[in-house]
Formats: structure tokens, C-alpha cells, sequence
């Protein structure tokens, strides 16, 4: 049995984590930007697959993966764009809108990577991004190798953090959109158009998804495929909640699920092989369950979220 | 005319139909506290919400000291020097009271400059007298208090104009001495205020001036409001005088309602301790307090939403078993709830739905488990007929219906089934003399008609007016029942201060 606890705990393990977490960190800040101005988005799952798709081809086409991170990035804003046309401008259902903008970010994504690449038996693949060691403290023992020796998407995510939570919560901009998802009259009266405030809360998370999709194809997997996302936008939205709309607790969540995500593919990796591995795949899904029921119970969510604004209604 | 800091030519507005304001005119000088008045509806609240920017006129103009100005939104009126203080806060209750007040304001490179609005909001308390705990969340403030934070956030934004609509509404009597001490001292230096309130013995105390809408037009001006009597601006707002009510001599009968020894807990709020009282028919019982001394609990126990830990109530002589709105209402009990928004009705949906609501299960509106609509719209439109409730049609929303308008639809759905006793909270809350008159006369009559009445309220003026006997409550308790003909503002004022305790059950 330690043999088996070693082979799980080994060095990489940590580095591991950091990883699985890091699209999740990107996907879980940008859903709550939008929640906290009021606004659900469930078109993340697509924007997600429909960024991660557009920035691979952007890279292999250009031959340049930064220029694929910033096309994934304006995919992600844009599509973050029409959601908030429809639920911001326009008013509408925010569940019947997000999942319609999953069910077109994901068709246009298979209908374009087929359309650019053809039908080929092995998924074409590129060079995706380099670990960059930082000087000095990639020495550090073991926590060195596995933090500061990642991809630079990985830097930014773990920068991503406190630079959410300063621009929530120290920002005037912050301020506004904690008002517009609280109570949008208030924040109308005090001169704040609720209007912008969300189209720019959502078009932002929209961006931060469009790079949680860059991560998957250019750093993590170097390819595409339709399966590349697998739930990672559904599972950010729970880690939402689960984090109470909060920049750092979300990212907690996000380290949590991580962990959880690669214990069990070293699970099935490793010697427990009687049992079928599909358990193994379960177990971070059982995970968020299991924690959202605890967790959600004392979450309160922003008082407006899902409730349009119209100022001439009362 | 002497420069005026403010003034509105011309406005008209619609909601599709209704023309809630016609070609008003209205000006207010530096200095000056101007008073608003009408009856529900007349378009009070539209007409400021024209001034603050939140809708767009259909005609007229804005003058701002003597410049004509766009105001488009609320950016534009705080920028003009207008701030408001809306009849339903603008607040977000899980935000500070200093995030509040900066929301919207610009900050210092780019962060919250959380260092300059503490000074301002130091500076704001010293020269008008409010002060508030900066870091407090706003969910831990009174309504009161919450009351100030708005109007310091209009100061704070440099508001030259402060519109009040309706606030003394929510506050209890004391505090309405402070509320406008503070307006004085504002409008002494230099600040203007238009003030909106149905309570015309305040407007009178209080305004320099008054304009009176009715159906969206003005209907009158009074320069001298100190000089002119409730009567006669009452009769300005209805167009027709308002006479008061009078209440018969009656002999009550049984007890209709007993509550023995009720003692609650788990509840938000003050629970009750050891609470026994009664009320016979044909008989009203007014309970005075200040509001948080176990009201809430009192009318929830009553009307079935909170069972008693300990203690019995009974109902023309049934012991209560369950405590279920079902069983209550079976029993033959109706309610009118202090807020008729949140468990009153269902403002989203039509006027019709929240009719019937309570009773849509029964015989008269459904068969073999299917709705009955032609019964259910019939009931609905014999209603609106009976009580004169002001709407477009039974189908309209709910929620799009003037504050009156919604307490007449909520009477008119209790007393259509002749309850044998009656809980209301607050029943004349915002609404105007012609409505509160319209409401106090259908209580008397359900008293003659032998209805035992509970009327919980802070107006001890409209409780010694309604009342055969009056209640104190008192952290949880009921300090003393005194007849009305004993009771005065000053004696219950007393017992509600927790002083004085006096008189056994009377
Ligand atoms: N947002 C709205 N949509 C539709 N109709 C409205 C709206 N606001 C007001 N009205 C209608 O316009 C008229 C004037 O309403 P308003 O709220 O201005 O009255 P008020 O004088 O403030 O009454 P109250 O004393 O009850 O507050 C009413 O008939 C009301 O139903
Ligand atoms: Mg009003």
C-alpha cells in the first residue's frame, strides 16, 4: 500500500495540480466577474471549446502561440459580448441565453476546425508552450520544480488572483460591478450606468474563459479536440459557488478540485487496477457535489443575479 | 419670480395609457422646503423620478438655476445637484456604508479613495447633525438609519436639491423629530428639499410651500401650509371633502380570538414572552409599540406562519392545532400583512392570480382540482368594481399597482369571506387620507357586522381613532391594555418606552 501512496505523492504530483488547476482558476475568476455584476453565464463550456479551438488555429496557422493566446482571448470577449447583448441589453432568460451560447460557441468550433482541417485520423498537434523556470526560486526544493517552473500561462493565473480580488474589491470599477449584482438601482441612482458596468463585467469574464481554452490547446494538450474541455466550464461554475463569489476562495476551489482531479489520475495509474478506472474519473465529480451541498448551504449569492434590468419597471 | 434652484416646466409623462403626469410646473427656491402632495397615484413619485433622471419626460423642461439642462440619468441629475431619496431604498444591504457612498465616485489612481470619503462623511455629520459607523454593513442598519445613509449620500454627491419621497413612511414617531431637525438645518443653509408625505399635519409642520397633484395635473398651490387646515388641503387632493368616520357605539360580544400564554422562538426578530390576550366580536384591538417589540412575531403566530413554542390560541372557540395560513383561514381568520409587496402578493404575475391566492384550492374558484377562470375573473373584476381599486383590468401585474390601489386589492380578497377575525399590520401605510379614510370605514363596518379586528400600527393617532381597546407591546410582551377612552398619545407613548406600566386586561 505505500508503495502505492509513494508512487501517488511523488514530485511531480504537485506541479500536477498546479496545472489541472490553472484553466479552472481562469474559468472560475472570469464566471464570477460576470456573477458578481448579476449576470450567469453558461455559455462558458463553449466559449471555453469555441477559444481553445480558435487560438489552436491561430497558432499553427501563424506559427505563433501568443498571437493564438490573444485570438482566444478576443474569441472569448466576443462571445462574452453576445451573451451580454442578449441578457444585458436585451433582457432575456440568462439560462436559455447561456446555454444557447454554449450550443453555438461549441457547433461553430466543430464546424470551423473541420472546415480548416479537414477529417484526419490523428488530430494535428503543435509545439505548445515551454516551461519558463523562474531564476532562484525554481530551486527552491520541491516547491520550486512544481511552481516556479511552469508555463507562463501558469504565472499569470496565480497573478490573475490577488489582481482580481484588488480590482473587485479596492477598484471604484470593482465597486460598481458588486453594486449593479447587488442591487442595480442603487448602483442607477448613484450614476452608475448598470448597463455598461455588466456588458464589461461579462465581455472581461468572457476573456478570462477565452484563456482557460488557450491554456487546454496550447499548453496543456498542444491540440485540439472536441472532447478538449470536457465539462471544465460546468465544473467552474460550481467552483463559483463554491468559492462565494470570492477571487481567492474561488481559486482555493480551483486548487481543491485540482487536487482531487490528479489524485485520481494517479489512482489509475496506479496498482489499484481491479478497479474499473471510470470510478477514478467520477471522484472529483463526486468531489464538487459533495462540497458544493456543504458549502452552498451558507452561500449567499449576489441578490440580482439573473434578474434583468430595466429602469422604467418597478 | 426670485431665482429658483430648481424648476419644472411643462412635464408630461405616460406609461402607455395612464398619464401619470400632465404639463406640471414646480419650482423650489434655495432654502425652501417645498411639499408634494396628492393622493395614490396622482404622480408624485414619477414626476421626481423625471427630476432624478430615472425616466425620460415626454415633454416639458428642467431648469437648473435659471439654465435649462438634459438630464438623461441619475448622472446627470446628481451632476446637476439633484439627489434623491427613493420611497423603497436604493441600497445594497451586503455592501458597507462607506462602499455605498463611494459607489460611482471616482477614485485616486485607479482605488477606492476610502481615505477622502471618510472625511467627507465626518465633515457631512458635523455640519447636519447624521452620523453613521462607516464600516457597518447595511443590512445591520435600521430602516432609519438606512434612511440617513441615503440622504448623506446625496450630500455626499454635492446635491444642491434633496428629494424625499415619502420618508416618513417607514420611521417610527420619534424618529421623525430627528429626520427633521436634520432637513431644517439643510434647508437653513441654503440646501432646497421637496418633501412628499400623505401625513399632512407633518407637511404642515414642516413645509414652506406646497403643490398638490391630482390624476397627474396640478390641482392646486398653498403658500401658507402652517395657515391652512388638513381639512382644507385635503379637500384640494380628492377634489371632494374628506369626512371622518364615525365610529357607532357597540356592545362586543364573545371572544373571538384567544392567544393564552404564547411564548415563541426562532424567529427574526423579537419573540414573544408569555403573551395572553383576546378579542371579542364586534370589537377592534389596537396594538401600539414601537416596531421591533414583537409585532412581527405576534402577527406571524396569529395568521399561522410561526408556531408558538408554548401557549394556545383559539378561534371562535377552536383550539388552533397546526398553526398552517390553511387551518387559520378555515377557522375563519384574515390578513392583511404589513408588506404587501413581499407576502402579500405576487407582484410578477396578474392582479387576478393574487386575488384568489389564499383561497384557490376551494370551492368557489376551482372544481374536481382544475381552476375555475370565469369565476376566479368574475370575483376579480367584483372586487375591483366594489373597492374602486385603480387599474387597468384584473390582468394587469400586480406589482404596476400604486401602493393604495394594492392595499384596497388585498382588503377587498380578506373581506370578501366575512372573516370572523381580522390581523392587519400597518393597514394605512403610505397610502393617502382619501384611501386611509376608504380603509377605516370598511373596519368599522366589519365591526358592526361582528368581526372581531386586530390592528397592529404606529400611528397611535389612527389607533385611538379605530380602536375600542389598545394593547402595549414591549420587548415581547404586552405591558398593559388600556380602553380607549383612557388612553392618550402621552400615556401610550409612555408604556411603549417600557415606563409606566399600567392597567390589567380591560
Ligand atoms: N413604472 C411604471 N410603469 C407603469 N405605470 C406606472 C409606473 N410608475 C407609475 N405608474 C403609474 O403612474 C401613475 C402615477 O404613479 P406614481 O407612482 O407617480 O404615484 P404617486 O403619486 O407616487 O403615488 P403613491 O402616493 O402611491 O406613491 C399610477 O397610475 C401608476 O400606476
Ligand atoms: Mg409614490
Amino acid at each position: 500500500m505505500s508503495a502505492v501512496f509513494e508512487q501517488i505523492f511523488q514530485v511531480g504530483f504537485l506541479a500536477a495540480i498546479i496545472r489541472i488547476a490553472t484553466p479552472l482558476a481562469f474559468a472560475t475568476l472570469g464566471e464570477m466577474f460576470s456573477e458578481r455584476a448579476g449576470v450567469l453565464n453558461l455559455g462558458i463550456e463553449g466559449i471555453m471549446l469555441l477559444s481553445a479551438m480558435a487560438g489552436f488555429t491561430a497558432a499553427s496557422l501563424s506559427g505563433s502561440l501568443w498571437l493564438g493566446v490573444l485570438v482566444a482571448v478576443l474569441v472569448g470577449a466576443l462571445m462574452g459580448a453576445l451573451h451580454a447583448l442578449f441578457t444585458v441589453a436585451l433582457g432575456l432568460s440568462q439560462h436559455v441565453c447561456g446555454i444557447g451560447v454554449t450550443l453555438f460557441c461549441s457547433g461553430l468550433a466543430y464546424f470551423l476546425y473541420r472546415l480548416i482541417f479537414g477529417q484526419q485520423s490523428v488530430p494535428p498537434s503543435i509545439g505548445g508552450f515551454k516551461p519558463v523556470p523562474i531564476p532562484l526560486l525554481a530551486d527552491i526544493p520541491i516547491l520550486g520544480p512544481a511552481v516556479f517552473n511552469q508555463f507562463t500561462l501558469v504565472y499569470l493565473a496565480i497573478i490573475a488572483v490577488p489582481l482580481a480580488a484588488f480590482v473587485l474589491y479596492r477598484t471604484p470599477w470593482g465597486l460598481s460591478v458588486r453594486m449593479v449584482g447587488e442591487n442595480p438601482r442603487a448602483a442607477d441612482s448613484a450614476g452608475v450606468s448598470v448597463i455598461a458596468t455588466r456588458f464589461q463585467a461579462v465581455i472581461l469574464g468572457g476573456a478570462l474563459m477565452g484563456l482557460a481554452g488557450a491554456f487546454l490547446t496550447m499548453a496543456q494538450f498542444n491540440a485540439f479536440t472536441f472532447g478538449v474541455v470536457s465539462g471544465r466550464g460546468w465544473v467552474a461554475i460550481a467552483l463559483v459557488v463554491f468559492g462565494r463569489w470570492d477571487p481567492w476562495r474561488s481559486a482555493g476551489a480551483a486548487l481543491l478540485f485540482a487536487f482531487v482531479d490528479a489524485l485520481q489520475l494517479r489512482m489509475q495509474a496506479s496498482g489499484l487496477g481491479h478497479i474499473p478506472y471510470e470510478a477514478f474519473l467520477m471522484l472529483p465529480f463526486i468531489f464538487t457535489i459533495v462540497a458544493m451541498a456543504i458549502m452552498s448551504r451558507n452561500a449567499v449569492a449576489p441578490s440580482a443575479l439573473l434578474k434583468p434590468f430595466r429602469r422604467e419597471e418597478r | 419670480m426670485s431665482a429658483s434652484l430648481i424648476e419644472m416646466r411643462g412635464i408630461t409623462k405616460s406609461f402607455g395609457a395612464v398619464k401619470a403626469n400632465e404639463g406640471v410646473d414646480l419650482s423650489v427656491a434655495p432654502g425652501e422646503i417645498l411639499g408634494l402632495l396628492g393622493e395614490n397615484g396622482a404622480g408624485k413619485t414619477t414626476l421626481m423620478n423625471v427630476l432624478f433622471g430615472a425616466y425620460a419626460p415626454d415633454a416639458g423642461e428642467i431648469l437648473v438655476e435659471g439654465r435649462p439642462v438634459a438630464i438623461h440619468n441619475s448622472a446627470d441629475a446628481l451632476a446637476a445637484g439633484i439627489g434623491m431619496v427613493h420611497q423603497h431604498f436604493h441600497l445594497a444591504p451586503r455592501l458597507t456604508v462607506l462602499e455605498n457612498l463611494l459607489i460611482g465616485i471616482a477614485g485616486k489612481s485607479g482605488r477606492i479613495d476610502r481615505a477622502r470619503g471618510l472625511a467627507r462623511l465626518t465633515e457631512i455629520s458635523r455640519q447636519y447633525g447624521l452620523s453613521l459607523d462607516p464600516n457597518l454593513p447595511v443590512s445591520a442598519l435600521s430602516v432609519g438609519e438606512q434612511q440617513r445613509l441615503e440622504i448623506i449620500k446625496a450630500l455626499f454627491r454635492g446635491a444642491k436639491l434633496l428629494i424625499l419621497d415619502e420618508p416618513t413612511a417607514v420611521l417610527a414617531p420619534s424618529e421623525v423629530d430627528g429626520l427633521f431637525a436634520a432637513l431644517r438645518s439643510m434647508a437653513a443653509q441654503g440646501l432646497g428639499i421637496i418633501f412628499i408625505s400623505h401625513k399632512l399635519n407633518e407637511v404642515r409642520a414642516l413645509t414652506h410651500r406646497c403643490v398638490v397633484l391630482r390624476h397627474g395635473k396640478v390641482a392646486g398651490r398653498v403658500d401658507h401650509p402652517a395657515g391652512t387646515t388638513s381639512a382644507e388641503m385635503a379637500t384640494l387632493m380628492c377634489g371632494h371633502e374628506i369626512v371622518p368616520p364615525v365610529k357607532e357605539a357597540s356592545t362586543p360580544g364573545a371572544s373571538v380570538l384567544t392567544l393564552d400564554g404564547i411564548s415563541t422562538s426562532g424567529h427574526a426578530g423579537t419573540p414573544l414572552r408569555d403573551v395572553s390576550l383576546f378579542v371579542r366580536a364586534g370589537e377592534i384591538l389596537g396594538i401600539a409599540g414601537v416596531s421591533g417589540n414583537g409585532q412581527r412575531a405576534l402577527a406571524d403566530v396569529i395568521s399561522g406562519m410561526l408556531p408558538p413554542r408554548s401557549g394556545t390560541m383559539t378561534i371562535a372557540g377552536k383550539k388552533v392545532a397546526q398553526f398552517s395560513p390553511r387551518e387559520l383561514q378555515a377557522l375563519g381568520l384574515g390578513r392583511i400583512p404589513e408588506d404587501r409587496m413581499t407576502t402579500g402578493l405576487v407582484t410578477n404575475l396578474p392582479l387576478v392570480d393574487s386575488m384568489v391566492l389564499p383561497r384557490i384550492g376551494t370551492e368557489a374558484f376551482s372544481r374536481k382540482g382544475l381552476l375555475n377562470p370565469a369565476a376566479i375573473r368574475a370575483f376579480a373584476e367584483a372586487q375591483i368594481e366594489a373597492y374602486d381599486i385603480r387599474c387597468p383590468g384584473p390582468m394587469v401585474r400586480a406589482g404596476a399597482l400604486s401602493g393604495g390601489n394594492l392595499q384596497k386589492a388585498l382588503l377587498a380578497r380578506e373581506l370578501a369571506f366575512d372573516p370572523k377575525v381580522l390581523i392587519v399590520s400597518q393597514p394605512t401605510r403610505g397610502l393617502d387620507i382619501g384611501a386611509a379614510r376608504f380603509i377605516h370605514e370598511k373596519f368599522l363596518a366589519m365591526r358592526a357586522k361582528g368581526c372581531g379586528i386586530i390592528v397592529i400600527g404606529e400611528d397611535l393617532e389612527e389607533l385611538l381613532m379605530l380602536s375600542d381597546r389598545i394593547a402595549v407591546m414591549y420587548e415581547g410582551r404586552i405591558a398593559g391594555t388600556l380602553p380607549s377612552a383612557d388612553a392618550t398619545v402621552a400615556r401610550l407613548g409612555l408604556m411603549m418606552t417600557g415606563a409606566g406600566h399600567t392597567g390589567e386586561a380591560a
